[in-house]
């Protein structure tokens, strides 16, 4: 299993690399179109993995779309685990009132089917938004919804440190509640915190994908994982091009590799 | 009596709050105000202007809401401005093929994952193990739209993908739970005896573990309901999913809004049942 895990970070350097290098290693920009050549073509030198229907090279696509992917999809876990930890660490070590009153907001936001809102808010965009906007607007929604289950997690983390002896015999030799929360609770909870945000880049790809796919996603001709990955509804005229699956390849093997890593989180955090 | 006023009392809390928001983070969004329908070269000015004015109403929130409330309570949920039909009627119509589907699909997905998980804990094979968690993180790492589109191109019921999606999700809570009650001394003791492994599982593993069973499954069922989207819309299944995508396209507002309160409605419900149950399970053990 060690060497699993070594393997899916391996991998994951080698994607993420490859993706933060697109510029220089992309043979062409993601929005180029080659109308010389006839779109939708195969694999050649020029053009590693084909062309799309609009005669943008395929291998740029994928490169550029992978950064967009890999570079938000973080960002937006590290939104909504900053506002798990203000929020569940909080309310954790705190307690009384303000626990009630968080924890009733982490039930209203668990209950709220939140690929509804997604899909709502999402829908609501101008028609000409700039795909700079959509990629931001995404994501961060995905960020400011996506904290309430990690919340009730860090809630619980903080609850148990709160009422360990360490932070009662701190609290007994006169250590304030400010000092008390930075210097003990909150690196306490760092391993916690650590597993929510692994947790979360998976779940964010994948909802993006989802969204992608739907065509509510990352607007054209910015490409992402999800809107590379409309081109499979016309799975069916494949007809054997399977260099067209690679972006989805890519997906499940760096969201299974964040899985992989992920266990190990999950038991440095246990 | 007192636990079931103050779960509906909760309920109803919440879903007033949660539609409140939905509808202030849909009224804020950017593209509010933009309507394709405008933009139609063939619309005189006046009619523009009359379509702006039509909806001029929907710009207030509170008084939106609180309009959506009172007609809601009397039964009407207005009309749709896409479909150009009363969203009552839309929904009554497409809730029945979204409830059948997400039904065959949970059955589906939590039959899977009880078969597995006790298989998997029963057998104890390494092997086993490996190929059942294998196929579940493997489910986990496809998008559930990507795997709709594989059932429509096989021509395959999205039930069973959204069955798969359950699945996915369930197995491995189910399989560490049931783990678990396998290493509890009454059951080593029990196993020593030499009862027999369905003897031990009905009358001494889902007794203790039931509770914590039903609460994941309670979990999957919101779970089910947001992978119905991109099933529904993908698979061309006309059901609440599909009509919320459509909506979602055609910026309906008062469609969009009764929508996600049906869903929130239906994802509290099933919280709070499975949370009763679990109670009841537990409070039954001690």
């Amino acid at each position: 299993m060690k060497l699993v895990r070594i393997f899916a970070c391996v991998l994951l350097l080698v994607v993420v690399a490859g993706s933060l290098a697109a510029h220089w290693i992309a043979p062409a920009n993601y929005a180029t179109q080659f109308r010389d050549e006839l779109p939708n073509a195969g694999p050649s030198k020029a053009h590693w993995l084909g062309t799309d229907d609009l005669g943008r090279d395929r291998y740029s696509r994928v490169l550029y779309g992978t950064r967009v992917s890999l570079l938000l999809a973080p960002a937006a876990a590290l939104l909504s685990t900053f506002l798990a930890a203000l929020i569940g660490a909080l309310a954790g070590y705190l307690g009384g009132a303000w626990e009630k009153f968080a924890m009733a907001s982490t039930d209203l936001f668990l209950s709220l089917p939140w690929l509804f809102l997604l899909l709502m808010v999402r829908a609501m965009l101008p028609l000409n938004v700039s795909p700079f906007t959509s990629v931001m607007v995404t994501f961060l929604l995905l960020g400011l919804l996506g904290w309430s289950a990690s919340a009730r997690v860090l809630c619980a983390g903080a609850k148990n440190i709160r009422n360990s002896d360490f932070v009662m015999l701190a609290r007994a030799s006169g250590v304030g509640k400010i000092r008390l929360m930075f210097l003990h609770v909150l690196p306490n909870l760092k391993p916690v915190l650590l597993a929510q945000f692994w947790i979360s880049i998976p779940v964010f790809i994948l909802s993006e994908a989802n969204l992608g796919i739907l065509g509510l996603g990352v607007a054209e001709p910015l490409p992402s994982w999800g809107s590379l990955l409309r081109e499979l509804e016309n799975f069916a005229n494949f007809s054997g091009e399977y260099w067209k699956l690679v972006p989805l390849g890519l997906l499940v093997l760096t969201v299974t590799s964040f899985q992989l890593v992920l266990s190990r989180e999950g038991e440095v955090a246990a | 009596m007192k636990v079931l006023l103050r779960h509906t009392a909760r309920l109803l809390l919440i879903l007033m709050i949660g539609g409140f928001l939905a509808a202030t983070l849909v009224r804020y969004a950017p593209g509010f105000d933009v309507d394709e329908q405008q933009m139609d070269s063939r619309l005189s000015n006046e009619s523009v202007q009359a379509m702006r004015t039509a909806k001029a109403g929907e710009h207030n929130i509170l008084r939106f809401y609180t309009d959506f409330v009172r007609s809601a309570f009397h039964g009407e949920f207005g009309m749709s401005r896409t479909l150009n039909r009363p969203v009552k009627e839309l929904v009554g119509e497409r809730l029945p093929v979204t409830m059948k589907l997400i039904g065959t699909g949970l059955l589906v997905g939590w039959l899977l994952a009880l078969i597995f998980a006790v298989s998997a804990t029963m057998l104890r094979l390494a092997a086993y193990d490996v190929f059942t968690t294998f196929l579940s993180g493997l489910l986990l790492c496809i998008p559930s739209a990507v795997l709709a589109l594989v059932f429509v191109f096989a021509n395959a019921p999205g039930s069973i993908a959204l069955g798969l999606m359950v699945f996915a999700h369930v197995f491995r809570y189910w399989r560490n739970l049931l783990e678990k009650s396998y290493a509890m001394p009454h059951i080593i003791t029990a196993r020593a005896k030499g009862l027999s492994s369905a003897r031990i599982l009905i009358f001494h593993i889902l007794p203790v573990s039931g509770g914590q069973l039903l609460a994941v499954a309670g979990v999957s069922v919101s779970l089910a309901l947001g992978a119905a989207i991109p099933v529904e819309a993908l698979c061309g299944i006309p059901g609440i999913g599909q009509l919320a995508w459509q909506a979602a396209l055609g910026r309906d507002l008062s469609l969009l809004l009764t929508l996600t309160f049906l869903v929130t409605v239906v994802t509290l419900l099933a919280n709070t049942v499975s949370e009763v149950v679990g109670s009841s399970f537990r409070a039954q053990e001690a």
